[in-house]
């Protein structure tokens, strides 16, 4: 498969440009990955053999270090992605029954994306807004204060 | 930039305290809990709103002022008059307050959550801020400018005495003498280890070896945490100059601030204030005209709980699979790209310039024998006043969570408090007055840890809290040593099928087992205090864990596969709200027929049990 095909020429010039950008510097590769992952929206795997070959490491090296991290996602993701929080106080506050809801709602399990491609739905622990436990956030906005029933209302907004 | 400029920079600069004849200054909070809370809209509409009504003066923005609960919060600052904060001033309070507060010269004062006087008379009816429960116990050394000053404006920051205790160490005191200072002050790490600062410091300066680096962890992963975000938001140079300091002390000319990208704005204001203060000469070459130079780079995490482990840390800026490695050698010796590092957290490196400008014995003048100084809260869960909180150290957990806190959401009864996170543990009531230190909580079974404390009610259920600590520390082990990637794997079978009514009487034995090993033979921190959790429930809690194995019964009423919904047809009132608002249709009804729910379809939600009217109270849990 040639490398142009799949990944847009506008893409594939960005990622190079962010590789020329990292590369001497000390400890590229996370850098670059999130890069990429900004451009792409994931990490496809044409993307990853070429940031291989332009750094000269081992893509099982790159690999290594993508997998290792929550951040990184092979899978396209859909167009807003959920980050529904179950850190200490959203759990002692019902934030499970939140995640629940929106998996019923969305009709799928945490870490996958909607057959429509709208929804990315991710578990996390934490994201800091204990206050106003149980939230979620949906792509920068935070909702708190959350309860099954207003579920449906958040996600009608997007 | 020399002294004597950043000294014009001071005399010159006003916060927006200080307001001219004729203006008015409206102070909202923007931090990640005020913006969620809907404080842009609210920014917007008194921007708007002024205009509008040709009000003449400015909309500033600042930090978390810890209040978290009253979010939105808005200051409106005038002449003459008391600085008064107003509380959950959504975008449609906005009109009232400009014509009422401002236009008019008046108060809305059941909106009125407090006032600073400001040399003015105190207005009836509205408490002093100092005076608020929330506040009066506090003691803020870190947080002193949170709240006060535009974090995005270098020049309040300097206002405010800013970089006037790296003007001071760079141009009165040697390095060692900044060590000892801090040695003296009693300041010990704040990411929840707590060794003392100062001997870390100076281990570095004495490492052989060149270059040295500095390293802020800035990688807050503790659910139920939030303080490090906080003081990123709301006052990020104080964090930069406690690292300058620490550059200048140790020998150091290159920093990296390790952060967590789920801190969109965190990370916004620190990278504007790193561009700050490079323009002002602050960061960069011959620093203040002197020959330290220094420079400060952001490192973004990339989403994993263990990188706040420090070796792991240091392998993760290295752009590697973010795992720790034994110590020693300590990073102090051997740290980045094998050179001495000297790695302390946000709230250390921002407790800094105050020990500097202040003295030693200033800062060891608050807290305990053995734990000097403050530490910074983050109060969460079943409690009535959920926010940021400073408490000098040794305050009792009582008070924290009674007096500040202001005790339990809808009055129920209190069951437990959790300091130190997944590294941590639960405490009972009967500890309720022990002094938050780091000995005493060592002693009780618990960490100090970064300062998450989430308050459990009578609603929660031990065990199920145990399965959930578990639950994340197996998912963020990182996999090197096998104690803590199988064993906290079995610990969580364990504890998930006694939660599920499935366990059976060896298991707790087996819990108590797995854990001490796991404590004694894991690599890194994670794994030697994954097992406090679980240790501290089955110490203080064992009985309720117990029940769910030898009765299958959960007593606190939550673990799903334990309990069932019921509606009473005696007080059934066959509204329909919970037949309407059930989200599995396991309620059957009509108008006028008593409701059922079809145990088969029920998942369990409690929706029913939450929205049934209180004048009726038909459906309860068996």
């Amino acid at each position: 498969m040639k490398l142009g095909n799949t990944l847009g020429k506008e893409q594939l010039r960005e990622l190079d440009e962010a590789i020329q950008a990292y590369k001497d510097q000390p400890g590229p590769l996370i850098p670059i990955l999130q890069k990429a992952q900004e451009i792409f929206g994931y990490l496809p795997l044409e993307a990853m053999k070429h940031i291989a070959k332009e750094l000269r490491v081992p893509a099982s090296r790159l690999f290594g270090v993508a997998t290792f991290y929550a951040q990184f996602s092979f899978k396209p993701r859909g167009k807003h992605t959920i980050l529904s929080c179950q850190g200490t106080a959203c759990h002692v506050r019902g934030g499970a029954k939140i995640l629940e809801e929106m998996k019923r709602e969305l009709k799928v399990e945490a870490g996958d994306t909607t057959q429509d491609g709208r929804f990315t739905l991710e578990k996390v622990y934490c994201i800091g807004c204990c206050s106003l436990a149980p939230a979620i956030i949906v792509d920068e906005t935070a909702y708190g204060k959350l309860t099954p029933e207003r579920v449906k209302e958040v996600l009608g907004k997007y | 930039m020399t002294v004597a400029d950043l000294e014009k920079i001071r005399k010159r600069t006003r916060t927006f305290a200080e307001v001219k004849a004729g203006q008015v200054h409206v102070v909202v909070g923007m931090n990640t809990c005020g913006i969620a809370s809907g404080a842009r809209e609210t920014l917007q509409s008194f921007r708007d709103g002024m205009k509008r009504r040709g009000i003449s003066g400015k909309v500033f923005q600042t930090g978390c002022i810890g209040m978290c609960f009253e979010e939105p919060l808005v200051d409106i600052i005038q002449p003459g008059r008391p600085r008064v904060t107003y509380r959950h001033v959504d975008a449609d309070k906005v009109e009232r307050i400009l014509e009422e507060h401002i236009e008019a010269g008046g108060l809305v004062e059941e909106w009125a959550l407090a006032q600073f006087p400001n040399g003015a008379s105190p207005l009836e009816g509205v408490p002093l801020y100092g005076e608020l429960p929330y506040n009066s116990k506090q003691q803020k050394i870190v947080l002193r400018k949170c709240g006060f000053i535009d974090p995005e404006s270098i020049d309040q920051y300097i206002a405010t005495d800013g970089y006037f205790a790296l003007a001071k160490a760079l141009s009165q005191m040697t390095p060692e003498q900044v060590i000892e200072e801090v040695l003296g002050s009693g300041l010990r790490g704040r990411g929840g280890a707590g060794f003392p600062t100062g001997l870390k410091w100076r281990a570095t300066r004495q490492a052989p070896g060149s270059p040295k680096y500095i390293v802020c962890n800035a990688d807050e992963g503790d659910p139920g945490a939030f303080m490090d975000r906080s003081v990123l938001e709301g006052d990020p140079h104080s964090v930069l100059e406690g690292m300058l300091i620490a550059g200048y002390a140790i020998g150091a000319q290159e920093a990296y601030i390790y952060v967590r990208a789920e801190y969109p704005v965190a990370v916004r204001r620190l990278q504007q204030a790193i561009a700050q203060a490079k323009e002002y000469g602050l960061i960069g070459e011959r620093i203040l005209g002197t020959d330290f130079s220094f420079d400060v780079k952001i490192k973004m995490g990339a989403g994993a709980f263990v990188c706040g482990e420090e070796t792991a840390l240091l392998a993760s800026i290295e752009g590697k699979r973010g795992m720790p490695r034994p110590r020693p050698p300590f990073p102090a010796q051997s740290g980045l790209w094998g050179k001495p590092t000297n790695i302390n957290n946000v709230e250390t490196y921002s407790n800094v310039p105050a020990i500097v400008l202040n003295g030693a014995s200033w800062y060891s003048s608050f807290g305990t024998e053995n734990s000097k100084g403050t530490k910074v809260f983050c109060i969460t869960g079943k409690v009535k006043n959920s926010g940021l909180i400073e408490v000098p150290m040794g305050i009792k957990l009582r008070e924290v969570i009674f007096d500040i806190g202001g005790g339990i959401l809808q009055d129920r009864a209190f069951k437990a408090v959790q300091t130190g996170g997944p590294s941590g543990g639960v405490l009972p009531e009967s500890l309720l007055d022990l002094p938050v230190d780091y000995q005493e909580l060592a002693k009780a079974g618990s960490i100090m840890g970064s300062g998450g404390v989430v308050v459990m009610d009578e609603t929660t259920c031990m065990a199920d809290v145990a399965r959930y600590f578990l639950t994340f520390t197996q998912s963020e082990s990182c996999g090197k040593c096998t104690p803590c990637r199988e064993g906290l794997q079995r610990m969580y079978q364990i504890l998930d099928r006694i939660c599920k009514g499935k366990g059976t009487p060896s298991d707790v034995d087996d819990l108590e087992e797995l854990a001490r090993s796991i404590k004694d033979s894991s690599l890194c921190g994670l794994g030697q205090t994954a097992p406090n959790p679980v240790l501290t429930v089955l110490r203080y809690f064992r009985e309720e864990v117990e029940a769910h194995i030898s009765q299958r019964r959960c007593p606190a009423g939550v673990c799903p596969e334990l309990i069932r919904y019921e509606i009473d047809p005696q007080k059934c009132k066959a509204c329909g709200i919970c037949r309407k608002k059930c989200p599995a249709e396991a309620i059957e009804g009509a108008p006028k027929a008593i409701h059922r729910i079809i145990q088969e379809k029920c998942v369990k939600c409690g929706t029913c049990y939450e929205v049934c009217p209180t004048k009726f109270s038909a459906v309860y849990k068996v």
